[in-house]
Parts: structure tokens; C-alpha cells; sequence
């Protein structure tokens, strides 16, 4: 269990490093995959199947096939955005800096915490779970599925080919003949 | 070695954020910007679990099932915003946008 968690979250970790550094948008995709494949095999050893299983469903099988498929639908190639961002540390060093400064804090925040207990793999199952959910956070769930709803309508309504909002901007424009 | 301790946990999703946000901060291209926001979320995601197995209650999944939910309705809309970007400046690149129009 424990070589399982730490080999899993050192492959997640490298994963991610793939994931931000990396140039080609679909190898990105498939590097946040294994990413997050890799945080599921951590959830099974910490002893959380149905987080595992719901990662591996919702996260890897429906989110990331959404980033794909949009990835393939523009069709998108390697650009020449690398050449900006990585060759001048000016462009890297500064978010760098920032990101190991919080992550210093966290840790040391961590540290200075305490938190003493151990994990022992002792299993949460997914009936207590759904006790918990469909019990005490039932309105958790109900907000959960307006959330969702509310993004359902945005999605649709944003990402529609033509907007007539912005055809009738436009048609306003050429017609004022403003400058 | 028996048992992980929480505080491994804990440092492995303060990595994963920490390289989420510098990843945010970094790239320019939109697609990476949401991958990025992607690995932040999952990694308050994971430190719910984190925290839900260290004291063996249920409620740090069914906040766990809350992050996913959050993130799958992020993810839906800032990819039909992204195809909306691509439409209208035919690039990914961020800085196309940053002129506001009324």
C-alpha cells in the first residue's frame, strides 16, 4: 500500500510537470490522463475506492475526453508559443518563483501543523458514502445538480457556431458606420 | 513501515497545486490554462480524500464528489469559451482577447 501510494504520487507529479511544460496540446492531454490515473491509484491505496473509481470515471472518462475531442475538433498543432515562454527565464522565472514560495509556505504550514494521524488503508466505502450523501448533505447533492444544469445552459448557449448576439453587434456597427 | 501519514498526503496535493498554479501563470495558450486549473482542482480534490481517510468519515468524499461536479461544469463551459476564442481570433492565445470592446 505504501509503495503504492508513493510510486503513484511521484508519477502523477512527473505527469503534471509533462502536462505544463509540454508543447504539443494533445501529448498534454493524455500526460494530464496519466495524471490523473496516477491520483486514482493513489486514492485506491489510500483506501478510497469510490473516489478511485468516480476519478477514474468522471475525471479521466468523461472530462478529459471533452478536452480531447475539442482538441481534435481545432484541430490544433505544436506552436510556436515555446520558443516565447521557455528560452528567456525572464518569461519563467517570476510564476516559478511565486509557485515555490507558496508551495514553501504550504509546508511549512504543514510542519508546524501537527497533524499526527496515520492512514491505514482502512477502507470508506461507498455505501457510507451515500448514507452521508443522501443523508445530512442531501441539499449538497440538489446544488450539485443545479450547478450543473446552470453549466448545461452556458455551455450550449456559449458555444454555439454563430452567436446572433454578435451578428447583430456587428450589423449595428456596419450600419452607424462608425469609425 | 505501516501507514502513510497524513502530512504525505497533504505534501503530494500541496505539489500538485503548487504546479497547477505555476503552470497557470505560465502559459499563454488557453488549453493549457484549463488543463492547469484541471490539476489545482484535482488537487484540492485529493486533499479532501486525504483528509476524509486520515479520520475515516465519509463527508471528505462527498465533498470530493462536489469538487468533480465543479470541475466537470468548469470544464464544459471554458472549453465552449475556448472554441468561441478560436472562432473569433483563430488562436488559443490569450492575449487576443485582453482588448475589451464594449
Amino acid at each position: 500500500m505504501e509503495i503504492a501510494f508513493y510510486l503513484s504520487g511521484l508519477v502523477a507529479v512527473l505527469a503534471t510537470v509533462g502536462v505544463i511544460t509540454g508543447t504539443s496540446p494533445v501529448h498534454a492531454v493524455v500526460y494530464l490522463i496519466v495524471s490523473l490515473i496516477a491520483v486514482a491509484m493513489v486514492f485506491f491505496a489510500l483506501g478510497a475506492p469510490f473516489a478511485g473509481a468516480l476519478e477514474i470515471i468522471v475525471y479521466a472518462g468523461a472530462i478529459m475526453v471533452l478536452f480531447v475531442f475539442v482538441v481534435m475538433m481545432l484541430n490544433l498543432r505544436p506552436d510556436a508559443e515555446r520558443e516565447l515562454t521557455w528560452t528567456h527565464p525572464r518569461y519563467w522565472l517570476g510564476p516559478s518563483l511565486l509557485a515555490l514560495v507558496l508551495l514553501g509556505a504550504l509546508l511549512a504550514l504543514l510542519r508546524q501543523g501537527g497533524v499526527s494521524e496515520v492512514i491505514d488503508g482502512e477502507l470508506l466505502t461507498a455505501r457510507a458514502v451515500g448514507l452521508t450523501l443522501f443523508g445530512p448533505w442531501l441539499m449538497v447533492v440538489e446544488l450539485a445538480a443545479i450547478l450543473l444544469l446552470a453549466a448545461l445552459v452556458t455551455a450550449s448557449h456559449v458555444g454555439r457556431r454563430s452567436n446572433p448576439l454578435n451578428r447583430k453587434m456587428s450589423g449595428n456597427r456596419n450600419r452607424g458606420g462608425t469609425p | 513501515m505501516n501507514g502513510i501519514p497524513m502530512e504525505h498526503g497533504l505534501i503530494l496535493a500541496s505539489i500538485l497545486f503548487s504546479l497547477g498554479l505555476a503552470g497557470l501563470m505560465l502559459r499563454r495558450s488557453m488549453l493549457f490554462v484549463l488543463m492547469s486549473l484541471e490539476v489545482m482542482l484535482n488537487s484540492a480534490a485529493l486533499a479532501f480524500v486525504v483528509g476524509a481517510t486520515a479520520w475515516n468519515q465519509p463527508d471528505g468524499q462527498a465533498m470530493f464528489l462536489l469538487v468533480i461536479t465543479l470541475a466537470a461544469a468548469e470544464a464544459s463551459v471554458g472549453l465552449a469559451l475556448m472554441i468561441q476564442l478560436y472562432q473569433r481570433y483563430r488562436s488559443l492565445d490569450l492575449d487576443a482577447a485582453s482588448r475589451m470592446r464594449g
